[in-house]
């Protein structure tokens, strides 16, 4: 039995949604639920949950890349059927936490992990810098502007010392967005790495009517800068658009709603550094990113300048912040010249805001610091 | 054997961090189309852009998601990534797995795609990279009959929800969120399944103030959980924080040179509220005055745990700046019971409510908190039949401009302008 392309519709089953997710549960997750008491740490990497049943949750947590093979898999499973009755789970920050109920289960389980390579890194808990969340790049994507997976191993490969232990003042939670869209959600992180475009869109005439619906790629600009037009295509007149580039912010909205409009290059693509943001209400309100550095180049394999940027304001963060204090709440302190200052980031006019809702971004006080910026 | 030279790919096989690229080498050795996802990421490495086309409609009888098309713009080259369609299976609430299972999903997707995946995409899937066209309805009924596993959500719909891990391994959880997200899940597979509104649409359940599913930043409903009643403390858990017999912060700061534990310096004067103070050796708590943010049950997770009345306030709207900024939620319940007891009937009743109206009002490839921002949320809040109530700003208008209405008025607008002439000479 199978698939049967003679009938495609016989015997078909739809809308059952997932697994319940009981049956995954490892054991002692699965007998302590809505118990557990409190948590510690014990060393990066490993936690220990403590339940009102005495029992405990010895979770150990390894970074692995997003892009994974089902070979790996494979031997993650061998993991857990070794060390942990057959069950694991991931994180949303792409961790795989492997759990085991006793303590006297973790330092087997760790020496298996190191015995296997640089495959399976132990870290990424509290203050440290976690697995950086990322969207697909150049390696599954049509509209990036930079690649996702390729960024993030040259840059975890740099601070994978943060990674493995817990000194910093907070956790320090990086993202990366290869485009505008932010199919990763990086405008809310400590440091976000985005992908931006730099130049208009092209128009293909001889394309646009076959596959773009010239109202929608109108409408889809948020400035108005894409406007109807008329273009000569083998000798007939036909419906086009044209991009007013001065009013054009590089958003690729138009892109996304016309595939006649492709506006990535080697050249005008490359990455903006955002600092600042934060998810938790914990202490402060949740933060937006903000812009500090509006452009570096595309320079693979291994990124340079992005690696560098992002160690420098990890590093300085590190030196200056006092402990508790997130990327953000560091800066808010301190002040975004004091920011600017102690990181050494030039400071360009392409951090001041002039899109929508900008005047809640400029200072309307008396006070400031003198720093360098006043001469 | 290696099929094209990847001289800059190779340079991410060194480094301390798991590598991508021998990842993707050791499937190869499997599959050998896996060479080609190589051999155009080296193309694109070195041309710095996508060889990816855009979009291709693909897709699974019935569904109008879940499946997202792919095509190489290089494909005489690469023909083994010619079609690399993905596809997006709804994973299991908190991202728990049996290894049966994970074993059951690699065996489909060897016989069916690439080998290669995403563990898991930003929204929560599991993502399966690189399959054909004619390889989707196979895979389908094989995910659906073998595994009784179904596709997540894409396009203009309600996206694969998801969850924090909550009350399965977290003391702080005020809600059974898994079980939240299973359900409201298993509701909504026709939301989920056939794309009907003006754009997507996210849940996200997170158990805390802490929020590690980002759902204030990134759903259209987040849902986090809190509490009405006092802060739990252990008053003997206190003095040996204090004492400096268990580690701040769970641990979290181990590693750093922070000095002894000062429970005024890093509890106290760190509180954004200022409702705690030490007396007697005591820790009081003024609960009236408090926000429940979560720094003080974080830096001492043995002292002080959540109040015993919990709920969630929910919050409406986040979403990433494409295309007029960047939204958090808004505060738009601050207190909702959310239970299986009742089927989460008033979050189910909520959300009806925000999708009845948004997808009569809401503008093609408008997320709701930007038909939020465009009607203003005064008109939300009255769509939503809910008293306007402090908690829904953060500080009241600073501009005179109210939209009154005419019944508001003695007398309501219209007037004669020959009356008012008889009196005021122009």
């Amino acid at each position: 039995m199978g698939y049967d392309p003679a009938n495609p519709m016989a015997d078909r089953i739809t809308d059952i949604g997932p697994p319940h997710y009981a049956k995954f549960h490892p054991p002692v997750i699965a007998k302590n639920k809505g118990k557990w008491l409190y948590h510690e740490i014990t060393q990066a990497g490993v936690l220990m949950h403590k339940s009102e049943t005495g029992d405990e949750c010895w979770t150990v947590r390894v970074g692995a890349a997003r892009l994974i093979s089902i070979e790996l898999i494979r031997e993650i499973c061998d993991i857990a059927d070794a060390h942990c009755d057959g069950f694991l789970r991931f994180t949303t920050r792409n961790n795989i936490e492997f759990m085991v109920d006793s303590k006297a289960k973790v330092q087997p389980l760790l020496d298996d992990l190191a015995s296997r390579g640089n495959k399976f890194p132990v870290g990424g808990t509290g203050a440290g810098v976690t697995n950086i969340v990322h969207t697909q790049g150049w390696v599954h994507c049509h509209t990036p502007a930079t690649d996702a997976s390729g960024v993030v191993k040259a840059v975890m490969d740099e601070l994978f010392d943060y990674f493995t232990s817990m000194k910093l003042p907070a956790q320090v939670r990086i993202a990366l967005a290869c485009c505008l869209n932010m199919c990763g959600a990086v405008h809310a992180s400590d440091i976000a790495i985005l992908g931006v475009h730099r130049k208009p869109p092209m128009i293909d005439h001889t394309r646009i009517t076959g596959v773009c619906e010239l109202p929608l790629a109108i409408s889809a600009c948020p400035l108005g800068a894409v406007k109807p037009a008329k273009a000569e295509v083998d000798g007939k007149e036909i419906k086009t658009v044209k991009v007013n580039n001065d009013r054009c912010m590089f958003c690729g909205n138009c892109y996304t709603m016309c595939p006649a409009m492709p506006l990535a290059d080697p050249d005008g693509d490359g990455i903006a550094i955002l600092v600042g943001g934060k998810v938790s209400n914990a202490r402060s309100a949740p933060k937006f990113s903000k812009l500090v550095i509006p452009f570096l180049p595309n320079t693979p394999p291994r990124w340079p300048e992005t690696v560098d940027a992002i160690k420098n304001i990890l590093e300085t963060y590190a030196k200056d912040a006092k402990k508790y204090e997130r990327v953000g709440e560091w800066a808010e302190r301190i002040g975004w010249e004091k920011f600017f200052e102690k990181c050494n980031i030039p400071f360009t006019i392409k951090s001041i805001d002039d899109y929508r809702l900008a005047y809640d971004t400029w200072r309307t006080t008396t006070q400031f610091k003198y720093t360098n910026h006043i001469k | 054997m290696a099929k094209h030279d990847t001289p800059l790919l190779d340079e991410l096989e060194s480094g301390p961090w798991p590598s991508f690229v021998s990842d993707i080498k050791r499937q190869a050795e499997k599959n050998p189309d896996c060479w080609d996802i190589l051999g155009q990421l080296e193309l694109s490495y070195r041309d710095k852009i996508t060889h990816w086309k855009h979009g291709g409609i693909v897709g699974v009888f019935g569904y109008g998601g879940g499946i997202v098309g792919r095509y190489s713009d290089v494909p005489k080259q690469f023909p083994g990534v010619e079609h690399f369609h993905t596809v997006r299976v709804n994973q299991p609430s908190s991202k728990y797995y049996s290894t049966e299972n994970l074993r059951g999903l690699c065996g489909l997707w060897e016989k069916h795609g690439s080998g290669m995946t995403n563990m898991h995409g930003s929204t929560g899937d599991i993502i399966l990279l690189g399959c054909r066209t004619e390889a989707l309805e196979p895979f389908f009924w094989d995910l659906t009959h073998e595994l009784g596993q179904d596709l997540g959500g894409s396009g203009s719909n309600l996206r694969t929800p998801a969850n924090c891990l909550g009350k399965s391994r977290c003391e702080w959880a005020c809600y059974d969120t898994e079980e939240a997200c299973y359900h409201l899940t298993m509701h909504y597979q026709d939301e989920i399944h056939r794309p009907a509104f003006p754009y997507k649409f996210k849940f996200k359940f997170s158990g805390c103030a802490n929020d590690c599913v980002a759902a204030i930043a990134r759903s259209d409903v987040a849902v986090i959980g809190t509490w009405r009643d006092d802060i739990r403390i252990d008053q003997a858990a206190v003095k040996e924080y204090v004492a400096g017999n268990i580690p701040s912060n769970g641990g979290a700061h181990a590693d750093g040179n922070w000095g002894a534990f000062d429970i005024q310096k890093e509890v106290i004067a760190l509180c954004p509220t200022e409702c705690m103070w030490m007396e007697g050796g005591e820790l009081k708590i003024d609960n009236s005055e408090c926000t429940r943010c979560m720094h003080c049950i974080n830096v001492m997770p043995r002292a002080l745990r959540p109040g015993a009345q919990q709920g969630a306030s929910v919050c409406v709207g986040a979403k990433a700046p494409i295309l007029d900024g960047a939204q958090f939620a808004t505060l738009i319940v601050p207190f909702m019971e959310v239970s299986a007891d009742n089927e989460f009937e008033s979050l189910i009743e909520f959300i009806e409510n925000i999708w009845d109206w948004w997808m009569e009002v809401g503008k093609n490839r408008e997320r709701v908190g930007e038909t939020m921002q465009r009607v203003g949320l005064p008109t939300f809040i009255k769509v939503m039949g809910l008293d306007p109530i402090p908690q829904h700003i953060k500080e009241p208008r600073s501009n005179p401009y109210v939209f009154w209405n005419e019944e508001e008025v003695p007398g309501g607008f219209e007037r004669d302008v020959d009356e008012f002439r008889a009196r005021h000479a122009a």
